[in-house]
């Protein structure tokens, strides 16, 4: 009986601290405005959609990949999917249930391109190394 | 015996341990958040004294096992300190970080005691007899070990709570609260489930090791990447709107 009440509010517990978990890597990156460059290649100009966000994580895996951003990139992309599982059940029900999943989904579009704005200027930077080397 | 994936997760914990305290020194932070770096110093200790004890002893011996559950517990009561530093840093304005620690360490005592007394009955009921055996210690131990995560649960979920309510912007701080309230509820639904259903044994030994990984990689992504003046407006962080 004990065991199973803990087991319920830390089930519960652990989604409500991982999507603000989330949340807080994404405000961390939303105020970054993103490069002329960055902007033409995915496509994103103010405001980024979520549909955006398959696009710009291939674009992503295109870079060479930095090990201190392998943790955030791994926790938006299962945030990413467990708001798609929302919008695919709950949200066809709540319509502000849906519009919430789609500002977030959005967001973590916007969150990938500033990944990749990273990933990009990292690769420069490793280049103009090897260039001095 | 664990094998080659059981070693990676190990080697890699350990790793990712120390690299928050490096992190944390390399950023000028190991003084402020000096319960976090012990914490995560004596994590690393305790991981490399498991791997000897296993090594001398063997992964199906007495010795390995106390030395397992023990450390963990006291590792535990450990992580309780790095929360109550937390608490002082969203507190220390208010100057009320004294009542804080009293009353956590009067929660810390209350639930040792609460967990010695659920075991104490239910082997007295068991065995007839109230002698303190390893069967008794062992259950004990996860028997504490789960209520001292579910209660870093509710700790932590008050100081985010609190943090909330007190409008805290320090990013850094909020992502230190957040990943240790992550830890503490994967832990604390993984002993419950661990008590409910005994056919989980066969993947216990890979939820835990990979569980364990997940606050060092945290802290050590927020004292790298975040800086400590860094700011954010924490009602955007909130699941329910405020």
């Amino acid at each position: 009986m004990m065991a199973g009440v803990i087991f319920v509010f830390s089930a519960a517990a652990l989604l409500q601290f991982f999507i603000s978990y989330c949340r807080s890597l994404i405000a961390a990156s939303s105020k970054q405005v993103l490069s002329a460059e960055v902007k033409d290649v995915t496509g994103i100009q103010r405001i980024a959609s979520g549909d955006d966000f398959k696009r710009v994580m291939q674009l992503l895996q295109l870079c060479p990949e930095r090990r201190e951003d392998r943790n955030s990139d791994q926790a938006i992309g299962a945030y990413f999917s467990l708001l798609n599982f929302l919008r695919s059940t709950v949200a066809r029900f709540v319509p502000s249930m849906r519009a919430w999943t789609e500002s977030e989904r959005g967001q973590c579009a916007y969150f990938a391109a500033v990944a990749l704005e990273r990933r990009i200027s990292f690769s420069r930077d490793m280049l103009a190394q090897q260039m001095d080397a | 015996m664990p094998g080659p994936f059981e070693y990676s997760v190990w080697f890699l914990c350990t790793l990712l341990e120390v690299s928050v305290v490096l992190c944390s020194i390399a950023k000028g932070s190991f003084r402020r958040y000096l319960s976090l770096n012990v914490y995560m110093l004596a994590a690393s200790f305790v991981n490399i004294a498991r791997f000897k004890i296993l090594f001398t002893y063997g992964f199906r011996s007495p010795e390995y096992g106390y030395f397992y559950y023990y450390s963990d517990l006291l590792l535990t009561i450990g992580l309780y300190c790095a929360l109550m530093g937390l608490y002082s840093y969203v507190f220390e304005e208010m100057g009320a970080e004294q009542y804080v620690r009293l009353g956590a360490l009067l929660l810390l005592l209350g639930t040792a005691g609460f967990s010695f007394a659920i075991v104490q009955q239910s082997s007295s009921r068991i065995m007839g007899h109230l002698i303190l055996d390893s069967r008794v210690m062992g259950h004990l131990v996860l028997e504490a070990s789960q209520n001292l995560y579910f209660v870093g649960l509710v700790l932590t979920y008050v100081l985010w709570g609190a943090m909330l309510k007190l409008r805290e912007t320090r990013t850094r701080l909020i992502q230190l609260v957040l990943a240790l309230g992550l830890y503490f509820s994967v832990f604390a639904a993984s002993y419950a489930l661990r008590n409910l259903s005994t056919s989980l044994n066969g993947i216990w030994p890979y939820i835990i090791p990979i569980s364990g990984c997940l606050l060092p990689l945290a802290w050590a992504y927020a004292f790298w990447r975040i800086p400590e003046d860094a700011r954010i407006v924490p009602a955007r962080l909130a699941v329910v709107p405020r």
